[in-house]
């Protein structure tokens, strides 16, 4: 059923993604590629990766930014990792003609069956964040699936039951959990730091949010580099360095 | 967009078919119509080679051709489904409707519920065909109550001029009844097409870079312009080459030059020349406007696929869309 679920879903696991925190080493997307190339929705299209032309599926993709104002005329770099957003009004889910392209009740998750999907693209039409990359060599439609085969695998130690892209950021900039619950490290997260829906005003309700890159800390004093002793000032040196020094000085 | 060949044949042929379906359905309804089986056959057979050229067409896009027969299942809410259904459904009356011609002619009385019902059945049809595009709000240039009215004219006009070649050849005492309809759907057309470029020239982006990102924003309490200084891919992906097709923008002048020619002004000129003219003039200059129409279309229906922008193409280097 391509409908949306009747109930809306309770659980809404989902990613809390930290600009301020995210430098942008592409670790995420590595590992997600990785991880999902023979996971769930594997193989993935990996076509000539180290040549002229590359193409391939990738479920996350970091995009890099920079924010002027013109006013100030400050600016900054902000690093922005972008997967599927497991919104809650999916478009993409609402358009499919074969009922492929679904949400789940239980956790909210929206994911693509293999098997029904006839590679009409019209999700990816549908989709203004760009989660979705169509897979020339199946004929379906591809994206994120929140690792479904690592979050609910038992065999799995416990502790890396998350996502590929959140076990392996190594600065801490990509949280995992139920946003659904308000009481969640998640909610309480999103609350404290004012989390926020991309394009809210496409309607889509995302699962998944992004935390503001914090305002920059500007020093009192202009910071410079600290003095470095010249090699011909004996300073500090001990008595027999000084003396030394002074002899072969003139 | 990228436009797509056989999406663009698609919904141009199988528009002029379900066109002249509905004129056949109305004006035989309405004893416009004056001719017997030989007519029927050549005016439901063009209808339906091009009705059902277009929709084979359009599964030759897809990854899986063979399963298109499951995009029946979700017309609760997919507009692509719907529109599965009603061609399918669309063939029952016009197959009633048809066969009824061919037998006892056409005719008013009983027939005309069958010709009514096959107007009614293609009109849904092209309207289904228009949301599926009309329905996405990350395309805002299709967006807009704009799409499914040029659809429905647009169907509606290469069906006139159709069905105003078909009655020139039969010689039908009714031509300048269909002749005129064809000029008053090619005004029509002009204007619905006017109306679109000129509302999707002056509307107001849906989203830009700033809300794509959140950056710049009041809700990030960040102030400023945002600018891609590195996409996420050296070379273009999925993404890019279907939904951040980019070569018509450059040409677009131009082309809309040649879809008023082509599309409207020669096709109308054309049937009014027919109009004036009987015989076999008429024939000719009938037939010229439905080859030029077609080309005019062809194009027409391009440009609203490569000039629509995708929101995404905001995380692309993009201000607005």
């Amino acid at each position: 059923m391509t409908s949306l679920p009747e109930h809306a879903p309770k659980t809404k696991l989902g990613l809390v993604i930290d600009l301020d925190i995210c430098v942008g080493c592409q670790a995420c997307a590595v590992h997600c590629k990785e991880w999902n190339i023979a996971g769930h929705s594997g193989p993935l299209p990996d076509n000539q990766p180290y040549g002229a032309d590359p193409s391939g599926v990738w479920f996350n993709r970091i995009h890099t930014f920079e924010l002027v104002d013109d006013e100030t005329g400050d600016s900054r770099t902000v690093y922005f990792p972008k997967s599927c957003l497991h919104c809650e009004d999916a478009p993409c889910v609402t358009v499919c003609p074969t009922g492929a392209s679904y949400k789940r009740e239980k956790d909210g998750i929206v994911l693509v069956n293999a098997d029904t999907c006839i590679g009409c693209k019209l999700c990816s039409w549908a989709c203004p964040y760009g989660a979705r990359e169509y897979d020339d060599d199946e004929g379906v439609m591809k994206k994120c699936t929140l690792c479904i085969d690592r979050i609910y695998n038992e065999t799995l130690p416990e502790d890396t039951r998350v996502p590929a892209c959140v076990s392996t950021c190594p600065a801490g900039a990509r949280h995992f959990g139920d946003l659904g619950d308000p009481e969640s490290e998640v909610s309480l997260l999103v609350a404290a730091r004012g989390g926020y829906d991309l394009m809210p005003e496409q309607g889509t309700k995302p699962v998944n949010q992004y935390l503001p890159p914090r305002p920059k800390k500007v020093p009192a004093e202009p910071l410079s580099a600290p003095r470095l002793t010249r090699d011909d000032d004996p300073g500090e040196a001990g008595l027999l360095a000084r003396w030394v020094d002074k002899m072969l000085s003139r | 967009m990228h436009p797509a060949k056989s999406v663009i044949f698609f919904t141009t042929a199988s528009g002029a078919g379900y066109g002249l379906l509905f004129w056949l359905g109305l004006y035989g309804s309405l004893g416009l119509l004056p001719a017997g089986a030989w007519f029927a056959v050549v005016g439901f057979g063009l209808a339906l080679i091009l009705v059902t050229a277009g929709l084979i067409s359009s599964t030759f896009h897809l990854g899986h051709p063979e399963r298109a027969w499951r995009a029946l299942s979700q017309w609760r809410s997919s507009w692509l489904s719907r529109e599965g259904v009603a061609a399918i459904v669309t063939y029952v009356p016009v197959g009633l409707y048809g066969l009824a011609w061919l037998i006892v002619g056409s005719g008013t009385g009983w027939m005309a519920i069958l010709g009514l019902l096959t107007a009614l059945a293609c009109v849904a049809t092209v309207i289904c065909t228009s949301m599926i595009y009309g329905s996405l709000k990350a395309i805002p240039a299709w967006h807009t109550r704009w799409t499914p009215a040029a659809y429905l004219v647009f169907a509606a006009m290469s069906g006139a001029v159709l069905l105003s070649l078909l009655a020139h050849l039969w010689g039908l005492p009714t031509v300048l009844v269909t002749d005129i309809t064809a000029l008053v759907a090619i005004a029509a057309g002009a204007l619905t097409k006017f109306g679109y470029w000129h509302a999707i020239g002056r509307a107001a982006p849906t989203s830009t870079a700033e809300s794509a990102t959140g950056l710049g924003t009041a809700t990030t309490a960040t102030r400023g312009k945002v600018r891609l200084i590195d996409p996420p891919h050296t070379m273009d992906n999925y993404l890019l080459t279907e939904m951040g097709y980019r070569v018509a923008r450059k040409h677009a002048t131009v082309l809309r030059d040649i879809v008023w020619a082509a599309a409207f002004v020669l096709p109308l000129g054309c049937v009014f020349v027919a109009l004036l003219a009987a015989g076999v003039g008429g024939m000719i200059f009938a037939a010229l406007a439905v080859l030029s129409m077609a080309v005019g279309l062809a194009i027409e229906r391009w440009l609203f696929f490569a000039e629509a922008k995708h929101v995404v193409t905001l995380y692309y280097g993009e201000s607005a869309a």
